[in-house]
């Protein structure tokens, strides 16, 4: 393992693991290397807000300190991994990329942070995104934008750019996303790299600063289906301490992922996820996909949503009107932000002032939007049709999964845009979660994986599966499986081939 | 669906406690209203018959048992207040109806 | 009778109009922990000592409902004969204030856990005890806001503070709210209907043990609607008053309400629909928010929390702990008791049930203890403008007193002042007697001696009683007690005063 160890940031995070369980490389010297790696290159692709060197290098020690001990460690333990700045960890900040939250340093522990110390896996610090996550592309930090490694103009996806970025330029082998409309999908469809949204309720939301609450999900990003799958089955399970949980066992993802098996399998395409609107490459790669799934075995049938066409209205509906309560708390009271308290001025004015000072554009927006969908005299014609077309939804999953044992379409209907393309044109924005969206009405799971680059820009592609709910194992079965055949072609992961920085 | 107007914009942002500039107002009346429009679409289909979604997953009668465990330690609390007097949190004074 | 320039007196209010009232009832669950976290509930900890990330709302953290509130309102609806719905939500009830961690409250709004069920009171009236059935719309859960105290400024009060302090101890803490049907019919007893309701839904809450109902500590809180219409006319425009702590002040609110609406009325005013508050001190309210002022807020179902399904078995379960009601437990104390139905009212009334209860389980005698609760404790609460409950005698003390007067070393009217001793804080039964030096005076040479004394300033009454009138002996015996200022036996008195005169009855 000469080579790797001079090159352990291009590593997956089981190879990694592998090298460690074997005494071939220690955790502390995986995680300096990505440490230098972000220092080497985060100036450009700013995915990090804030980075835990010595933390990093102590958790590290100390894995390794165990491991020498004899002590039997978990698949992921010593591997380095990226945070979303959207779930709390004690005593480091928190800021779900607003000013409102700088410098807030929470008093606790989300889930997520708990299992993952408990898998041992190595923290490297808290990553970028679209200000509480509502955006497609992370230009709307309040912390500025990151960059997509594969071409330095263009957006890495939103709302968890910074993820996604992370590990696309070899940063961290492992992300946490978080997935309300296709933040997780998305970012990795424009990266090249893998990201899942486990089944709603399957990770625990305690912890996770929430934008929509009922459609909030935090999942693995990584540039392997595997590595997907250890990160999954480390952070999903039931908790009590969120309502919304599942209490049932995690659905079998690794063993999925070892299999890659699609033979016999039916796959439905999504007729009203395709066609027109979508970039010729994106569509071409994904045409190329359907048929190397067909040569492994698979069956695939075309199946009918008709309600689909209504997600996103029903989306731009149920999030802000949720968003509109849960960012309620952000008032300059108990943490955070105050602005304009002189003595003199209200508590209503303060509040108002702190907002106003602390909340950017994108979260100013869907707030008067929400606020206007739940309020006297619209609710109905809002919100409550919006939770209507949610259940049309559901029922049109539930009938396409009679049909199918996953259903497939592109992830996004562009490649990545160039920054600043559509910052002013929030409709436009919004068309980029047209085929995650709907996975989150209706709770299922769903994963994109890349199937190449799109011949007119040279950009990344990627291809959306979606499971029933709970059966967020079938999503590796079919990732692993066509990641395998894709490589067979390529010769390497298509991540390989993003342009060094 | 109709216009949405200044004024309801300045409603909506007291509602909100957003202190909107003028300029703000303006620009959100005229993005809300496309906004607004466009998903007003939802109530072509949702017809009387369907019942409301409030939870993707259904999962009822979840339950914590009756027992007490001490909280945050008060100087952890004290800590991130922005203002903080006499072991309390600190806030403007309240203009208030008595 | 309060009277104002801007009332009219409650009975001429009750010749023109009816009142329809309704009532919104707060009231703190005494769970161990909080509604949607784990945090203790113990009332007067230090500021901020009782929280964590779900209770301040921290970013991230997320409720889960405690069984023990949802049982309680379960077996409260079920006290109120109401339904229980097979399935209900929480809701958000959005709106900023300071006191409001999340600044949304989680409350239930259109599925509330209880609906449609009754409360039957009873008042006193001249014509003898009437009753009433108070419709309840709902019975739902919620969650406690923080607590606010207001700085600087002259008053203390939030009005002219220069800032407020919070504390969230009380953030969480599980609340229910009994909301009832407008009551119609009551007339001139409303004030009275609406103390006893209030009374008979916190006894109702401490036989079930749902809560202690401390009511000053501000764990029972009410919001007391009236509106006035002419016979005839349809419902007036009601008034909301806030802030109505205490079972005295329900009757106030309403009183002075009624006297307030009716004067704007008659004077060919209107009624503003708004929410007034409610003061203490004053025992009058003051105009608040209007209407048109109203807050929008914004109810949608808790996405997270999951609905509240309580199965059928469930619901019997609970059904099947629900102790003897106050109302079976009033008509068996009655019984064994054996009083009349207008003493016993006065009883009720008086919120001495359980407290002669417990004296009688302390081993006092049933007639005394009934005899101190409604006579003299409740002139000195009555006095002293507070609750029966509230003078702070304990059967304990009431049975070191009887058996003082039993063995006669207290007479009656010594035993009343141990009691205004024993309240004013001297100490207990023993520590009074003493310190206000209250024995009975039994020493028999003192005795004759005050009554040789009484003999000689009254010569003549000494002459009838030797001539054989010995009813006369009364004035003798007055002049001695008065000598011993009360503290002697007054039929031992007599006795030896027959026998120094050598007469006998
Ligand atoms: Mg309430
Ligand atoms: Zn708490």
């Amino acid at each position: 393992m000469a080579e790797m160890t001079t090159d352990l940031v291009r590593q997956p995070a089981a190879v990694l693991a592998k090298a460690m369980a074997e005494g071939e490389v220690s955790s502390e010297d995986v995680t300096r290397a990505h440490l230098e790696r972000i220092a080497e290159v985060d100036e450009q692709v700013h995915a990090f807000l804030h980075v835990l060197s010595d933390e990093a290098i102590s958790a590290a020690r100390a894995v390794d300190s165990r491991r020498a001990g004899g002590e039997a460690l978990g698949p992921l333990a010593g591997v380095p991994l990226a945070l979303k700045d959207v779930l709390t960890m004690k005593g480091v900040p928190t800021t779900c990329g607003s000013r409102i939250l700088e410098g807030w340093r929470p008093p606790y522990d989300s889930t997520v942070v708990e299992r993952l110390r408990a898998a041992d896996v190595i923290i490297l610090g808290k990553t970028n995104m679209d200000e509480f996550a509502m955006g497609s592309s992370t230009e709307h930090s309040a912390y500025g934008p990151t960059r997509n490694p594969w071409d330095l103009e263009r957006i890495p996806g939103g709302s968890g750019g910074g993820s996604s970025a992370s590990i696309a330029a070899f940063e961290a082998p492992l992300a946490i996303g978080t997935d309300t409309g296709g933040s997780i999908r998305q970012p990795a469809a424009v990266t090249g790299t893998v990201g899942v949204k486990p089944t709603y309720g399957g990770v625990s939301r305690y912890g996770l600063v929430a934008l929509a609450s009922s459609l909030d999900q935090a999942g693995p990003c990584a540039r392997t289906v595997m590595d997907a799958a250890l990160l999954h089955a480390a952070i999903a399970g039931h908790d009590p301490r969120d309502s919304t949980s599942i209490a049932a066992p995690v659905p079998d993802v690794v063993g999925a992922a070892e299999r890659g098996d699609v033979r016999g399998l039916r796959i439905g395409l999504v007729k009203e996820l395709g066609g027109e609107g979508y970039q010729a490459g994106v569509s071409q790669r994904f045409a190329e996909a359907v048929d190397i799934l067909t040569s492994l075995g698979a069956e695939v049938v075309e199946v009918s949503c008709p309600n689909f066409e209504y997600a996103l209205a029903a989306y731009y509906l149920i999030l802000p009107s949720e968003a509109s309560s849960n960012l309620a708390r952000f008032d300059g009271m108990r943490y955070g932000l105050r602005d304009g308290d002189d003595g003199q001025r209200s508590v209503e004015e303060v509040m108002a002032l702190t907002r106003e000072a602390g909340f950017g554009a994108e979260v100013k927006r869907r707030i008067m939007i929400g606020t206007y969908a739940l309020s006297s005299g619209y609710y109905d014609a809002y919100y409550g049709q919006a939770q209507k077309v949610r259940t049309l939804i559901t029922r049109d999953f539930a009938a396409a999964f009679e049909k199918a044992d996953v259903l497939i379409s592109p992830t996004a209907p562009t490649t990545a845009f160039r920054i600043g393309e559509k910052i002013d044109d929030p409709l436009a924005m919004y068309l980029n979660d047209i085929a995650t969206i709907p996975v989150n009405l209706a709770g299922n799971a769903a994963m994109s994986l890349p199937v190449g680059l799109a011949p007119e820009d040279g950009l990344p592609v990627g291809l959306q599966v979606m499971a029933p709910p709970m059966a967020d194992d079938r999503l590796y079965l079919v990732g692993a499986a066509l990641e395998a055949a894709l490589v067979d072609r390529w010769g390497h992961l298509l991540i390989e081939e993003a342009p060094e920085l | 669906m109709t216009a949405i107007t200044r004024a309801e914009v300045e409603h909506l942002a007291r509602l909100a406690r957003l202190q909107l500039s003028a300029d703000e107002l303006d620009h959100y009346a005229g993005q809300l209203d496309v906004i607004l429009q466009s998903v007003a679409r939802v109530s072509e289909v949702a017809a009387e018959d369907i019942p409301p979604t409030s939870h993707p997953i259904p999962v009822e009668n979840v339950y914590r048992e009756d027992v007490a465990r001490p909280g945050l330690d008060r100087s952890v609390v004290a800590a991130g207040a922005p203002a903080w007097e006499d072991d309390r949190f600190r806030v403007p004074r309240i203009l208030d109806e008595e | 009778m309060t009277t104002a320039h801007d009332t009219i007196a409650f009975a001429d209010a009750l010749k023109e109009f009816e009142p329809v009232i309704g009532l919104e009832t707060h009231v703190e669950l005494g769970t161990n922990s909080k509604m949607f976290c784990s945090c203790p509930t113990a009332f007067g900890a230090e500021s901020n000592t009782q929280v964590c990330p779900v209770c301040l709302g921290l970013p991230g953290s997320m409720p889960v409902v405690n069984r023990a509130a949802v049982e309680s309102t379960i077996r409260m609806g079920l006290a109120l004969n109401c339904d229980i719905a097979s399935w209900c939500r929480f809701a958000r009830k959005n709106y900023f204030y300071p006191d409001m961690p999340k600044d949304y409250q989680v409350s239930q709004y259109d599925e509330p856990l209880c609906t449609d069920g009754y409360l039957d009171v009873t008042v006193e009236t001249d014509a003898g005890p009437r009753e009433f059935r108070v419709e309840i719309e709902r019975v739902h859960m919620e969650e406690d806001t923080g607590k606010l105290t207001h700085a600087g400024g002259a008053t203390g009060r939030i009005h002219g503070a220069d800032y407020s302090l919070v504390d969230y101890n009380r953030a969480g803490i599980p609340l229910i709210e009994i909301v009832t049907k407008p009551l119609v019919g009551t007339g001139e007893l409303a004030p009275q209907v609406a103390k006893a309701y209030v009374t008979e839904l916190r006894d109702l809450m401490r036989a079930l043990g749902v809560s202690d109902v401390r009511m000053e500590e501000g764990s029972l809180r009410c919001d007391v609607n009236v509106s006035l219409n002419r016979p005839g006319d349809p419902w007036g425009t009601r008034s909301e008053t806030k802030n109505v702590n205490s079972l005295r002040s329900v009757e106030r609110a309403v009183h002075s309400e009624i006297e307030r609406q009716a004067a704007v009325l008659s004077s060919g005013g209107r009624v503003v629909q708004e929410t007034r508050h409610f003061h203490e001190d004053t025992g009058r309210s003051t105009s608040g928010r209007s209407k048109e002022q109203a807050e929008d807020y914004r109810y949608f179902p808790e996405p997270d929390l999951v609905p509240v399904a309580p199965s059928t078995e469930w619901v019997d379960e609970l059904r099947g702990t629900l102790p003897e009601l106050p109302s079976a437990r009033r008509a068996r104390l009655r019984a064994e008791w054996g009083v009349g139905e207008h003493e016993f009212q006065t009883m009720v009334n008086a919120g001495a049930l359980e407290l002669i209860e417990a004296s009688i389980a302390e081993g006092v005698d049933p007639a005394a203890a009934r005899k101190w609760w409604t006579g003299e404790l409740l002139r000195i609460a009555n006095d002293r403008e507070m609750e029966l409950a509230d003078v702070p005698v304990t059967p304990a003390q009431i049975r070191r007193v009887e058996s003082l007067v039993a063995d006669g070393s207290l007479n009656d009217k010594l035993a009343r002042q141990v009691f205004d001793g024993v309240i004013s804080g001297e100490g207990d039964v023993d520590e009074v007697v003493a310190g206000r030096g209250l024995a009975v005076v039994s020493d028999d040479s003192s005795l004759l001696a005050a009554i040789d004394t009484a003999l000689a300033e009254q010569p003549d009454v000494a002459d009838k009683i030797r001539g054989g009138k010995v009813q006369a002996a009364g004035a003798i015996v007055g002049a001695v007690m008065k000598a011993t200022r009360g503290q002697a036996d007054a039929a031992k008195v007599r006795a030896l005063l027959l026998e120094r005169l050598g007469v006998s009855e």
